[in-house]
């Protein structure tokens, strides 16, 4: 974290409104949306926006969402879990139908942010949703032909849990490998048990420290927490770990 | 304006006059960090304010435990939205520590453990608005949320309280730290809603 990315340049400040295009369920908890906003021209991949929805009161409510798109124009695509207590979340799963308006600033946020024209190897490691802003990095990285080596840790409840598993599944290649960690239940005739990550799963999952990776890691603060305390302890240089938590703890 | 979410209708219309404009109250006690959580032991812990003379003012943790120490019950407020109102801290009022310190310079650069920094005009950090405080909620605080010791600037964005705090740095701009150079507001006041660049 001595040193920082440039900044930013973006209307992230002025709110645009944007249509439902389309909406696809992803997991029991969890739906992915298809936003088109004029004028959005495109974001890097890791970036989030602010999504604000208006009652016809007038009262709002405005949250934070990462974007799992990465592409130019003015199309992007939210994958959004539903919080149990959540006030815009269990909106956007079970409420918003395609048509529907809903206003959209961004993109915003400089650091937790992957561009094609790093050449690093690219460590990415996800808890539950915080797979999102992953998936653009992965994305992002197919669609611009880089060579970089990628891979990616999806740590996970069970198998319907996943968000984006067949686009997952068609990106893998050779520079791009995933290690799957199903948590509470793995699909049918997996090897392991299920099970949290462990230090040692995490060790021989992921490109080691003498590769220089730059790893991302996203979720849930206790998991970030955890599994940035043990790449600092498999000598992964603390600068080179980049994270982003939700939730409380 | 004018886009109204078909079917959306809000949690509560209770205006809470504590919270600043674009925040939700949390029981939470949320984290937001940049990367891993440095651990720092008190043992070699220590804080410095450096003046534009090349003046290190120095203070070991036993240093800062034998300094009078306030009581501060405040609110903070997070960037990303969330608020939390009548925190409570113990830590050292910055006027304090800048007692003895001669220098004509009107901002500085926090600096933490682990790199990260962000600048806060030095008049945010007198008048007693601003502590380098160790304690939250009666325990010391604990490393994820700053621990062993963080800035506390409750009155501007939480972004700006730095954890794992090490050190200030007399500036004579308004340089831009960490955030601010990744596309947050240079000076970050939430009454204000000053959160982007």
């Amino acid at each position: 974290m001595t040193t920082v990315a440039p900044p930013v340049i973006s209307a992230s400040n002025v709110w645009k409104v944007g249509t439902v295009a389309s909406v696809h369920t992803e997991s029991p908890t969890g739906r992915s949306l298809m936003i088109d906003v004029p004028g959005w021209g495109g974001n890097l991949a890791g970036q989030h926006l602010d999504l604000r929805l208006s009652a016809p009161d007038g009262y709002q409510a405005v949250r934070s969402y990462s974007i799992a798109s990465a592409s130019p124009g003015d199309r992007l695509e939210l994958a959004v879990d539903r919080l149990p207590d959540g006030e815009v979340s269990p909106y956007l799963v079970d409420d918003v139908q395609v048509g529907d308006q809903l206003e959209i600033r961004g993109p915003l946020g400089g650091w937790f942010v992957w561009r094609p024209e790093q050449t690093e190897p690219v460590q990415l490691i996800g808890g539950g949703s915080g797979i999102v802003p992953l998936v653009a990095m992965a994305r992002a990285h197919a669609a611009s032909g880089s060579t970089a080596k990628f891979r990616l840790l999806y740590s996970v409840r069970s198998p319907q849990d996943v968000f984006f598993a067949d686009e997952l599944a068609s990106l893998t290649s050779p520079n791009f490998e995933i290690t799957w960690v199903y948590t509470r239940e793995t699909p049918a005739g997996w090897p392991t048990a299920a099970g949290r990550l462990s230090p040692s799963v995490l060790k021989t999952a992921t490109i080691p420290a003498a590769e220089k990776p730059t790893v991302f890691v996203c979720g849930p603060t206790g998991f970030v927490e955890s599994v940035a305390d043990w790449l600092v302890a498999l000598d992964h240089p603390a600068a080179s770990v980049k994270t982003e938590r939700f939730g409380g703890k | 304006m004018g886009i109204i979410s078909r079917g959306f209708a809000g949690r509560s219309r209770e205006h809470n006059p504590e919270l600043p404009p674009g925040q939700y109250l949390t029981e939470d006690f949320p984290v937001l960090s940049a990367g891993p959580t440095p651990r720092i032991d008190t043992d070699e812990w220590e804080f410095t304010i450096t003046t534009e003379h090349g003046v290190v003012h120095r203070w070991s943790w036993a240093d800062l435990m034998a300094l009078p120490v306030e009581t501060v019950a405040t609110d903070i407020h997070c960037v990303t939205r969330w608020s939390k109102l009548g925190t409570s801290w113990r830590g050292v009022s910055l006027d304090t520590l800048f007692a003895g310190v001669d220098t004509s310079y009107g901002f500085t650069m926090a600096h933490s453990y682990g790199g990260y920094t962000t600048n806060v005009p030095l008049a945010d950090l007198m008048g007693g608005k601003a502590w380098i405080a160790f304690e939250f909620d009666g325990a010391p605080l604990d490393p994820e949320h700053g621990g062993p010791a963080r800035l506390l600037v409750p009155h501007l964005y939480f972004w700006k309280s730095a954890k794992w705090v090490r050190g200030i740095e007399m500036r004579k701009r308004d340089d831009a730290g960490f955030w601010e150079q990744n596309g947050y507001n240079i000076y970050g006041d939430p009454w204000l809603e000053q959160r982007y660049s």
